[in-house]
């Protein structure tokens, strides 16, 4: 224990005063109210940083997935094929795909809930604005909550578009190459994407260096990396996202 | 010099306040900003008006009593405290906005002095240490590695002014309260309330209404003693480790 590791090495006045007085006051004082994991800033923040990088993760497997349209509608509805069936034999059909979506769906309403209270509380800890206006803050960092909302509204539409296929011009069940191609030959499936693929892109630039902050991983050296990190990140899902809608635009996938 | 001022003016907490703009000459660029109101306030009294009331105490930089956001900066446009700030950093005929520190925690009192005893509440719930009274113990008696020493010491420069709370724009607490809590918690004079240290001066700091880090940074830009940003991050690694250890 912590108290130990103390009484071994600190001098022999601390060693039986301390310990001792502390215990003492530890023992009457009452927790403030706000003292769980859920109930503190930095407690909900944490949810929001765990969740944001369970969101990371899936999109750095799914961008990779979607780059296979390049190959060719043969491996890219094989790909579509085996999400459905790995994990087998062992899981049943679809199983695998369904413990991704629910882990997926915790992580959304964690993330959106708890980026709701606080952004709430934020905004009534500065009820005054200042008189004079500076800008603060970079871009990335002033759109959190808006890029938030618009990266929302996409994952709805995404999924009545491409999963459930419900505004999918093409419609195909199983035939996912053709039905991205759907997509991308209209307007405003491509104005959507597009937009909503630079939001994530501003979003994961600023969340990334944020979840590391919150997860205790900061320090003076290692920040640099971790900018660099986000924006590297940042850069290359949004242009592994966008090239498949600009390939389909080009001519270069149908 | 002659300088206009738009300066915040409001009778009490309750009352509503505005911008008043006033014109001062005379000013030299050795003044420092805290003496060039006094020079408004003299002319004001002269004049029978009601002077501009702001805080101050020191005026050499060391006790955190001094604040004023000046042209939308806390302490204004130098990395120091507002009463370390020269006129030399300003031009004849410019135009100054001066207005109080702005959170939700920081209610006005009157004109540019805000109640910041939200800060005392947060001390009060873990700046301190468990230490016997009596006879000093000797200067050698715990040691401190040098890292850790210069860690604490960096921390403990914080003079608690507010300036970080005034410039963020979640009215956050947290670039204070790392600062005290990183302070002690790396010393072993602090280690037996390394735990409840953080817990409750983090719990003070949210119940008194103070918003969350957005990591947006610009506490630690308008810091006058050079708090880093990634304190923040320490402090968290302190709360996650003590959420861990500590038995609910
Ligand atoms: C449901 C839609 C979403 C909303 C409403 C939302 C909103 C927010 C907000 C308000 C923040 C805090 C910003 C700040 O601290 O300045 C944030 C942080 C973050 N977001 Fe999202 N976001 C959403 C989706 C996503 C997605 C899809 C990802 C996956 C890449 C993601 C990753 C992150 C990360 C990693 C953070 C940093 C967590 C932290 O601050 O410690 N978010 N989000
Ligand atoms: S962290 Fe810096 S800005 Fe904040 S109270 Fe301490 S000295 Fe002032
Ligand atoms: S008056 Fe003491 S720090 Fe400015």
């Amino acid at each position: 224990m912590e108290m130990s590791r103390i009484m071994s090495w600190t001098s022999g006045y601390l060693r039986f005063s301390v310990p001792r007085m502390a215990l003492a006051t530890r023992t009457d004082r009452k927790p403030p109210p706000t003292r769980t994991f859920w109930g503190s800033t930095v407690g909900k923040k944490t949810v929001m940083a765990v969740s944001g990088l369970i969101m990371l993760g899936y999109l750095v497997a799914h961008v990779m997935g979607n780059l296979k349209v390049f190959f060719g509608p043969e491996e890219f509805n094989a790909y579509g094929h085996w999400l459905r069936t790995m994990g087998g034999p062992v899981l049943h059909y679809e199983w695998a795909l369904w413990i991704v979506r629910v882990v997926l769906v915790a992580a959304v309403v964690g993330h959106a809930v708890s980026a709701y209270q606080l952004s709430r509380r934020d905004l009534k800890a500065r009820p005054t604005p200042y008189a004079h206006k500076r800008r603060r803050a970079s871009y990335a960092t002033r759109t959190m909550r808006w890029g938030g909302i618009i990266v929302a509204l996409f994952i709805v539409w995404h999924l009545l578009d491409l999963t459930t296929l419900t505004v999918n011009e093409n419609a195909q069940p199983g035939h996912p190459y053709e039905n991205v191609v759907a997509t991308f030959s209209t307007w405003y499936g491509n104005v959507i994407y597009i937009v909503a693929m630079l939001a994530v892109g501003l979003h994961i630039q600023h969340g990334f260096f944020s979840a590391a902050q919150t997860l205790g991983m900061g320090n003076a050296t290692r920040d640099r990396a971790l900018k660099a990190l986000a924006g590297v990140l940042a850069l290359l899902l949004t242009a592994g996202f966008v090239s498949v809608p600009v390939a389909v635009m080009t001519g270069v996938v149908s | 010099m002659k300088l206009k001022l738009r300066v915040w003016r409001q009778r009490n907490t309750d009352a509503p306040g505005a911008m008043a703009t006033y014109e001062v000459d005379g000013i030299s660029q050795d003044m420092s900003f805290l003496e060039m109101l006094d020079t408004l306030n003299e002319e004001l009294i002269l004049r029978g008006e009601d002077p501009v009331a702001f805080d101050h105490d020191c005026r050499e930089g060391i006790c955190g009593a001094c604040s004023l956001v000046i042209n939308g900066d806390a302490h204004g446009p130098e990395r120091t405290t507002t009463c370390q700030l020269h006129m030399r950093s300003f031009k004849d005929g410019d135009s100054i906005d001066v207005e109080p520190w702005r959170a939700a925690a920081f209610p006005v009192v009157k004109d540019l002095v805000v109640d910041r005893s939200a800060f005392d509440r947060i001390i009060q719930a873990g700046g301190y240490i468990t230490a016997p009274t009596g006879a000093a113990p000797d200067a050698h008696a715990t040691p401190v590695a040098k890292p850790d020493a210069d860690f604490a010491f960096e921390h403990a420069e914080c003079i608690g002014c507010g300036a970080c709370v005034a410039a963020c724009p979640n009215g956050s607490a947290m670039l204070f309260t790392s600062a005290k809590v990183n302070h002690l918690n790396v010393l072993p004079q602090g280690a037996p309330e390394r735990e409840t240290r953080v817990l409750d001066m983090v719990a003070t700091m949210d119940a008194e209404g103070f918003g969350g880090c957005t990591l947006a940074g610009e506490c630690a830009t308008a810091c006058p003693k050079g708090i880093p940003l990634p304190s923040i991050s320490a402090m968290n690694k302190e709360w996650l480790r003590a959420t861990r250890k500590v038995r609910r």
